[in-house]
């Protein structure tokens, strides 16, 4: 197959290799070095989508990161992936690519019917007439745009790509790889500072890969891939290409996304599909170059409109025509440079430009080639309606309102230039106020916010000779700053012809008689008409603007759009164009996969998962596991075919009766040594401290200090000035944090020291009437008789031979045991427990039996201590001392916190002693009352009590005091519930706590 | 993302660290009386300024110590940062 438009002799492409491909089911063949587009374009295919809204026929109309038309929908390897474009994506072997937006093909397109009814969509339509009926959206409106609209549609399968993140540091971080940038890395790294250089594109040189200039006696490309050679030599410069910056955050923190392998056809084993690179730069050299603008015209979104410099492009780095009878509009000299190109490959351009005199050496060079140039003419219309068939042009008045009499002209591309935009986006969002350029009509960066400096073309600067000078310059003051070298280095002559001033021309205005559509937003239909409708309607501000149009807010972000919708607002509003303000400019630069922001942070590893030292002995015994904040804890020991319910009330009944085991690792320790720590637990815990005598444990509650329960647990004296606190799973690291603050920058005076020993102990809860045989069976040489070791009191242990720390503390409100080893030998204490405990028929429990337990019993945990209640609540005002301060107390004294009527914890049983009540559920008085039924309290814990065999809840009530003996119903609107309940007790079994002391 | 110079470690992204609120908040000492408004001055009112403030971080992915940084608020720079139990002049 030939391919029609591609050229001899020139390009960048590697024609010894051809790949094919295919575009919607067709194959076709293109070079290694191609991008989709170019491979497309080199065999004359021009249509490749329909547009957002009017589904209009879309063609190219860059060459790079400003696309946008060419979106596709990729196929690699299996995977696809939406919102690619095509001028970005590199050609690789068996490439798989199609239209998106458009149904059933891109070459007969349904939607395109909204072309004729687009009278009836202008600006604003959405919001307008979608919103009636209400009951519509959901069910017609909404379904009928998600299918007609969109650009692609996002795989659900999970990917199998991999991404990884990187950080690195560097001294001098330069976004672009063009003149400006090459000649900054290379002053830089000459001084040997830390450079890494990022270029988008896959090749480097920027605008010297296409531009016709000579530096230092070579061909600029020639020049800038011996710099680049030179660079890539040096050990202190890291050089990257497919590598797109594409944010700017605080403290000179740039986010870079480098495209590892989307150019191959798989990627390579080991290899990532994307890396991210979190840089911390000290300096940071913008140069980002400009792109070029468009000017507005009849039909200037029909295929084979596209900007001039993109046609350049595609001949000069791929060989590529965009066309063979082309027609070049400009406002500038750019223009004629790609006209220049065409000549020297054997085409015949026209040029329009419309200026009435312009002189420059580059326009000389075009009257000697013998271009045939029309001066004071503009294109006033595209024809053609899939592609383009000729143009409507017309000269135009000095003052550029009057158009002259209306001529067809055969072409069959129109290669628009309506000057450069520096592309500022880097450096408006380092905090960089912009400021405007008159004389190229444009915003350049103003001072420089954070340690970054734009050079080049992004800062408005289009000769080559002020780039290099100021670059090299700026390249060898920046890094001289950090390493104290100052390498000189001589700066190379410059050859590049001069070029004229354009005369800010941007938008052809209407004949007499016509309505042709004038877009400024490609991707998102964004007509003249409808900024005029918009304004029209009272939208002033730019940010307003841009919403209700939607001007700006493709996945292009206005790259080729923003400045002229500036124009025309100004214009309208007749303001000047800085008074109007650009929208702001905000990361991503350009669309980055959230696969590579969210990197290895998938599945499993999106937290990291914490095991007790017995853990392989609970999946060996069958545990069905629950996440318990980063911890995995078993939640019951399955046995045959039981479910949970059966599993953990087996479990929680054979402590009751027998003896249980529960694995308590997760339990938070923090060790807690010096001469005050007494006077700090004193002052972190509600209860007092001072008089806890060593070898005794004390049950604590602490407080924030808006007087709110923040944790509780069993702290122990270990030695004279030693204690060992123990918390909750979850609020462990909190606690820690809490400590250390008060420590360090409250009470300093206060000589304790606090360290995290969660890690260092297993711990094992032996709970039941038999637990002390246990005990004794295990301990042999240790007296734990309820005289030798008596409720609260500890002691240390040899558990044969290893030194154990034995706790006699109850969560489950049974005679119950907590022993402690160093966690390596949590697995041989585990054992031994099981080994031991045999003939008390020991069983280990779950986290569901250990709730059960604690909640029949009325203790607090989690679910009561939610961040929303004081000690009262929780019947815990027993623990608050009258006598000494501590953190929060003064809170206690709150209104709210002292009321007659204040919630408190209370136990909840169903009237049919039959019904489970859901947590969650509301506790109201009357359950026929009409909405919002007055909430009386919630119930905070659900269990099936073992010692009576009936459900028994917890829940915090108001005035829970005086409610017992109530009835009440229990609603969950969620389960679709109402069960009639009675009040009781919190204290559901044992209620005079006579087992824990027995 | 900030970049905060830690007084004992050194230089380190805003991630090792977790926020601590105004640093410039005094506890009313043990055991004295507290008015209400005082008390509530404490625990609740703040300033919420918009510029220079004083604020509490605790490197608490590195050396736990907690530190005081004078960032502002609005631009997000940073201009000193001290030890807990430095003065702040």
């Amino acid at each position: 197959m030939t391919q029609a438009f591609r050229i001899e002799n020139s390009g960048l492409i590697n024609r010894d290799k051809k790949l094919s491909f295919k575009f919607n089911g067709k194959t076709y063949f293109g070079y290694e070095g191609d991008t989709l587009a170019s491979a497309l374009l080199a065999n004359g295919v021009h249509l490749v989508g329909r547009s957002f809204k009017y589904h209009r026929p879309r063609g190219f109309f860059g060459a790079g990161v400003d696309e946008p038309y060419a979106v596709v929908q990729l196929y690699r390897n299996g995977e696809t992936e939406p919102n690619i474009k095509a001028t970005e994506q590199e050609l690789f072997e068996g490439l798989e690519a199609k239209s998106v937006n458009c149904w059933p093909s891109v070459n007969f397109d349904i939607g395109a019917i909204n072309n004729f009814l687009r009278i009836f969509l202008p600006a604003g339509f959405y919001y307008k007439t979608f919103m009636w009926p209400k009951s519509f959206w959901y069910r017609i409106y909404e379904p009928f745009i998600r299918k007609a609209a969109g650009l692609g549609v996002a795989s659900i399968k999970h990917d199998k790509e991999r991404y990884e993140h990187k950080y690195e540091y560097c001294d001098l971080l330069i976004a672009g790889s063009g003149p400006s940038g090459l000649a900054g890395a290379y002053a830089a790294a000459k001084n040997g500072a830390k450079v890494i250089l990022a270029e988008d594109k896959p090749r480097f040189g920027g605008s010297l890969l296409t531009s016709d200039v000579n530096i230092g006696n070579q061909s600029g490309k020639d020049w800038a891939e011996g710099i680049i050679a030179e660079l890539k030599t040096m050990p202190n410069v890291v050089v990257k290409n497919r590598s797109q910056i594409f944010g700017y955050y605080d403290h000179n923190m740039l986010v870079m996304s480098e495209k590892v392998s989307d150019h191959l056809p798989s990627t390579k084993k080991y290899h990532p599909n994307k890396r991210l690179w979190y840089i911390r730069a000290k300096e940071v050299l913008i140069s980002s170059g400009s792109i070029e603008r468009p000017i507005v015209f009849g039909n200037n979104d029909t295929p084979g409109v596209m900007l001039s410099s993109a046609a350049k492009e595609y001949l000069k780095v791929y060989g590529v025509l965009v066309g063979k009878k082309p027609l070049v509009f400009t406002n500038n000299d750019s223009g004629y440079e790609t006209a220049i190109e065409f000549k020297k490959h054997g085409v015949d351009p026209v040029v329009l430009d419309s200026r009435k005199n312009p002189e420059s050496e580059i326009i000389d060079e075009a009257k000697n080639l013998g271009i045939n140039i029309k001066n004071s003419y503009v294109v006033v219309a595209a024809q053609g309606y899939k592609k383009v068939k000729s143009a409507d042009i017309a000269s135009i008045s000095e003052d550029k309102k009057q158009l002259g009499k209306i001529e067809n002209i055969q072409c069959d591309c129109i290669c628009v230039s309506g000057f450069w935009t520096p592309t500022i986006h880097l450096a408006s969002q380092s905090g960089n106020k912009t400021k405007f350029k008159e004389e190229i009509d444009a915003f350049v960066p103003g001072q420089s916010k954070q340690n970054e400096i734009t050079l080049g073309a992004a800062n408005g600067v289009f000769s080559l000779e002020e780039t290099l000078k100021t670059s090299f310059t700026a390249g060898s003051e920046l890094s001289k700053k950090i390493t104290e070298n100052d390498n000189k280095i001589s700066i190379p002559n410059v050859v590049e012809k001069k070029s004229s001033q354009h005369d800010k021309f941007w938008c052809v205005p209407l004949p007499k008689g016509k309505n042709y559509k004038r877009f400024l937003d490609f991707q998102n239909d964004v007509a003249v008409s409808d900024i005029e409708i918009a304004l029209r309607e009272g939208y002033r501000s730019i940010e307003h603007v841009k919403r209700y149009t939607t001007l700006g807010m493709a996945t292009d972000q206005g790259k080729t759009s923003n400045l002229n919708g500036l124009q025309l607002v100004s214009e309208i509003e007749n303001k000047v164009v800085p008074a109007v303000g650009h929208t702001t400019f905000r990361p991503p630069y350009t669309p980055v996969s959230i696969g590579a922001i969210v990197g290895r942070e998938v599945g499993k590893h999106s937290k990291p998962t914490r095991k007790s030292p017995m853990h392989s002995w609970h999946e060996k015994n069958n545990a069905v596991f629950v996440d318990a904040g980063v911890w995995l804890r078993p939640r019951y020991y399955k046995r045959g075919n039981e479910n949970l319910f059966e599993g953990s009330k087996r479990e929680a009944k054979n402590v009751r009766t027998n003896v249980g085991v529960c694995d308590v690792t997760t339990l938070g320790k923090i060790d807690i040594k010096g001469p005050d720590a007494a006077e700090l637990l004193n002052r972190v815990y509600t209860n007092a401290w001072l008089k806890l005598p060593v070898g005794k444990a004390r049950y604590g509650v602490m407080l924030r200090e808006d007087g709110i329960v923040m944790d509780d647990g069993t702290t122990t004296r270990i030695s004279e000035n030693h204690y060992h606190m123990t918390t909750t799973t979850a609020q462990a690291a909190n606690v820690l944090s809490h400590l250390e603050y008060y420590l360090q920058l409250v009470w300093p005076e206060l000589n304790v020291n606090v360290v995290s020993t969660t890690e260092q102990w297993a711990g094992a809860a032996i709970a039941g009437p038999k637990s002390r045989d246990l005990l004794q069976k295990l301990f042999p040489n240790s007296d734990v008789s309820n005289e030798g070791l008596p409720f609260m009191g500890y002691m240390e242990g040899d558990l044969y031979g290893v030194k154990a720390r034995i706790f006699r503390i109850s969560f489950s409100g049974e005679l119950a045991y907590e022993v402690n080893v160093e966690s390596d030998y949590g697995n041989f204490m585990w054992e031994k427990i099981m080994e031991a405990g045999e003939e008390f028929n020991i069983q280990p429990y779950g986290t569901e039996a250990l709730s059960t337990l604690r909640i029949e019993m009325g203790h607090v945990a989690g679910s009561e201590l939610d961040g929303r209640t004081i000690p009262f609540d929780n019947a815990l005002e027993g623990l608050v001392s009258k006598k000494k301060d501590f953190i929060g107390k003064r809170s206690l004294q709150r209104s709210a916190f002292i009321a007659e009527d204040r919630q408190r914890i209370v136990g909840v049983v169903p009237l049919d002693k039959q019904t489970s009540i859901p947590e969650g559920s509301h506790l109201v008085k009357d359950d026929k009352a009409p909405l919002p039924n007055p909430k009386l309290g919630h119930i905070s814990a659900s269990c099936w009590s073992v010692e009576y065999d009936n459900p028994f809840s917890l829940a915090i009530l108001k005035d829970g005091k005086n409610m017992i003996g109530q009835k009440l119903f229990a609603m969950s609107p969620l389960k679709n519930k109402v069960i009639p309940v009675e009040i009781v007790s919190s204290h559901y079994v044992d209620p005079k706590g006579e087992r824990v002391r027995s | 993302m900030l970049y905060i110079n830690c007084p004992h470690c050194g230089m380190r992204s805003q991630n090792e660290f977790s926020y601590g609120g105004d640093a410039s908040v005094k506890r009313p000492e043990l055991n004295k009386e507290v008015s209400d408004q005082e008390w509530d001055n404490f625990v609740y009112n703040r300033k919420s300024l918009r510029g220079k403030h004083l604020e509490l971080w605790q490197h608490i992915s590195g050396c736990r110590q907690w530190i005081k940084v004078e960032r502002d608020t609005a631009t997000h720079e940073i201009f000193r940062t001290f030890k807990a139990d430095e003065e702040v002049a």
